[in-house]
């Protein structure tokens, strides 16, 4: 068992002829992931090797029933391009596009709310359940698989923690990169509960940042609904307040969303939070009992 | 992106929010000419992107046009809290029956706008947060359709039993938070909203912030970015597509990915060191942005050794490694320089390295960080 994605993941990639579009459906297959087609308006029946492109999502959807759409349009279409699978019956969407207004991204929500649809991102690595399906950018062999879910906030430093894991043995149900912007469209809590309710996943890793307050609410769900031990990391403590550190949700403002103020709700729900990235292999030995 | 207080106002007055008149100077004699136009006594207020211009002294009252173009003298020459002063805006001084707190932040935990009003204003509104929550009442709204007229209404009645009061205090809410969807604001706040003796409102204060994701959605918005708000170094490094923010240490940090540049810095200071900066080189790196990036640091001269921490994914560690060669060529750089790369391609990246005189390539990011440190402390011990 994994969350979210496994392999019957039926993957569309929308944007699959330009530059990031074409690289990674080509890793992603590579990986093993089911990727059944492709979407640019305007190369309608053309192939990206063997897989077909069409016009619209809602003719890929058709013809060869993706059921999972991987969002590597450029930022002034993606929020239309998330919209567009929603409405064609793609009940998960990710999205690794930077850079989408936030407003845009309330709207797009709004809709995504009333649709049933759930969005991954934006500004994302995308989520990887190792062995089984990979939608994304994240580098596949890094990964082991296992049962330890991983949720983060960012791209390289999920890897460096999933490296860590690796090296110490420790395998990966499934991990996921929920984005670094400020409202993203699945949260820590989200994930909580869906790896909470996975039989497969014995432990969590958390890896938070700077920037509102999506820890502090992690870690009160951690303490009143979960079973499973989790174990956290956070990103921040040396940054300063009021700049925005890369990820457009990263900034501490009105000197809230520091990153002592995370540790200290997460330590006081029980969840122990790793000093350095190599403390997280033995952390998490210690609390799943590996 | 912060914009200044003129610029707030000058976007509310075209939203059709009632804003005192008032224009910018940049030297004393134009403080003076605006003010004998505008007609004593005005308001000399400082344009910096810093809270807290008042206590610093940075907003003077003068009786008269001579007086406007002293405190201009002064208030031009100062910094507040280290960022130089180099506009005032001059702006009538208005009589004041009541002030009242108007604002928009986007609630990112319930994601959706939030409106914050409150019957005091001239406030701190995160302090009063913490320590008078009551004081505030708040809603949510929808960018679509926007703030609904009866939410406008019962913020008003809210803080202001006179209908005479809250009826323009309800347009003025509604006006706001048109404009803030309108501009993709992420802050738009009048702090205060004042009703003069004769029962006119004006914003005397405006602070907006714009979303820097929505800055392409809107021409001429970008305009309003005041670059001697920031460093040279900060500049060259976003028309390159870096983000770098300095910071006061001796360790330049370059860094794939946002999240894995905060963690690097932490570890610094971890083992005993300090950053010199943040600096993330983005995702599809190429050599390209990397030699720009050593140029940045090397141009800050509290900067001892160099750290590069890539963990390769869409990043190529040989495409990093390329440009540390091609940037060492075109410039003498005499700092140490420590790489940790894994991920893609790393062991093309470790080759292309190894001739690199003055490169010390190590496996993991903490032996890199320490060994970083140590440089950091050992130049240090030699520069003394």
């Amino acid at each position: 068992m994994s969350i979210l994605v496994n392999q019957e993941t039926r993957v569309l990639v929308q944007g699959i002829t330009g530059h990031d579009g074409a690289f990674h459906a080509r890793a992603m297959k590579a990986y093993g992931t089911k990727v059944v087609a492709g979407v640019t308006p305007g190369k309608g029946g053309e192939k990206l090797d063997d897989i077909p492109v069409f016009h619209t999502v809602a003719a890929a959807v058709r013809e060869t029933g993706a059921d999972c759409s991987v969002v590597y349009v450029p930022t002034a279409f993606a929020a239309d391009a998330i919209l567009e699978a929603a409405h064609s019956g793609i009940r998960l969407v990710v999205a690794i596009t930077e850079g989408i207004p936030t407003l845009q991204m309330i709207n797009v929500l709004q809709v995504l709310g009333r649709l049933g649809t759930r969005l991954v991102g934006p500004n994302c690595p995308g989520l990887i359940s190792p062995g089984k399906c990979k939608v994304g950018i994240m580098p596949g062999d890094i990964h082991l698989m296992g049962r330890v879910g991983v949720v983060s906030r960012s791209g390289t430093l999920t890897y460096e923690m999933v490296h860590q894991l690796t090296q110490a043995g420790i395998g990966q149900s499934t991990c996921i990169g929920i984005g670094g912007d400020p409202i993203p469209g699945t949260s820590f809590i989200d994930c909580l509960s869906l790896f909470e309710a996975d039989p497969e996943t014995r432990a969590v890793l958390l890896i938070g940042e700077i920037g509102g307050t999506a820890e502090e609410e992690a870690a009160r769900f951690v303490s009143a609904k979960m079973t499973k031990p989790v174990v956290a990391f956070i990103a921040g403590l040396t940054a300063p307040p009021g700049k925005r550190m890369g990820h457009a949700g990263a900034i501490i403002s009105g000197g809230s969303g520091t990153a002592a103020e995370k540790i200290k709700a997460l330590g006081e729900a029980g969840i122990p939070v790793a000093r350095v990235p190599s403390e997280i292999g033995p952390l998490m030995k210690k609390a799943a009992g590996f | 992106m912060n914009i200044h207080e003129y610029q707030a106002k000058e976007i509310f007055r075209g939203a059709g929010i009632p804003v005192p008149e008032g224009d910018v100077a940049a030297t004393p004699e134009e403080a003076r000419a605006i003010a004998t136009r505008l007609g004593a006594p005005v308001v000399v207020k400082a344009q910096v992107h810093a809270g807290g211009r008042g206590k610093a002294g940075g907003i003077k009252i003068a009786a008269t046009a001579d007086e406007a173009r002293e405190h201009a003298a002064r208030i031009l020459g100062m910094e507040i809290k280290g960022l130089p002063v180099r506009r005032v805006l001059v702006t009538p001084a208005a009589e004041i029956a009541h002030e009242y707190y108007l604002g928009i932040v986007v609630d990112r935990a319930a994601g959706k706008p939030l409106v914050m009003v409150s019957r005091e204003g001239g406030i701190d509104i995160e302090e009063v947060a913490r320590t008078n929550p009551g004081a505030i009442v708040k809603e949510h709204f929808d960018p679509l359709p926007g703030l609904h007229p009866f939410q406008a209404t019962g913020l008003a009645y809210a803080i202001e039993p006179d209908p005479k009061a809250a009826r323009p205090i309800a347009e003025i809410l509604r006006k706001l938070a048109a404009c803030f969807v309108r501009i993709d604001a992420s802050l738009a706040e009048i702090n205060p909203l004042v009703r003069t003796p004769d029962g006119r409102l004006l914003a005397l204060d405006a602070k907006v912030n714009l979303d820097d994701n929505a800055l392409f959605l809107h021409a001429g918005l970008e305009d309003l970015r005041d670059r001697s708000a920031e460093s040279p170094n900060e500049e060259a490094a976003r028309a390159m597509g870096l983000s770098y923010i300095k910071l006061d240490g001796s360790i330049g940090c370059v860094v794939n990915g946002a999240g894995l540049a905060m963690a690097t810095m932490d570890l610094v200071k971890h083992f005993g060191g300090s950053p010199a900066n943040f600096l993330d080189i983005g995702g599809s790196s190429n050599a390209e942005k990397v030699v720009t990036a050593i140029r940045i640091i090397t141009e800050d001269p509290s900067v001892r050794v160099i750290l590069f921490n890539i963990f390769g994914g869409i990043t190529r560690c040989d495409d990093v490694a390329s440009g540390i060669v091609r940037a060492l060529e075109a410039t003498k750089v005499d700092l140490p320089i420590v790489v940790r790369l894994t991920g893609t391609n790393e062991e093309r990246g470790r080759e292309i390295l190894k001739g690199a005189a003055g490169v010390l390539s190590l496996p993991s990011m903490e032996e890199a960080v320490q060994k970083a440190v140590a440089l950091a402390g050992d130049s240090g011990r030699m520069a003394s």
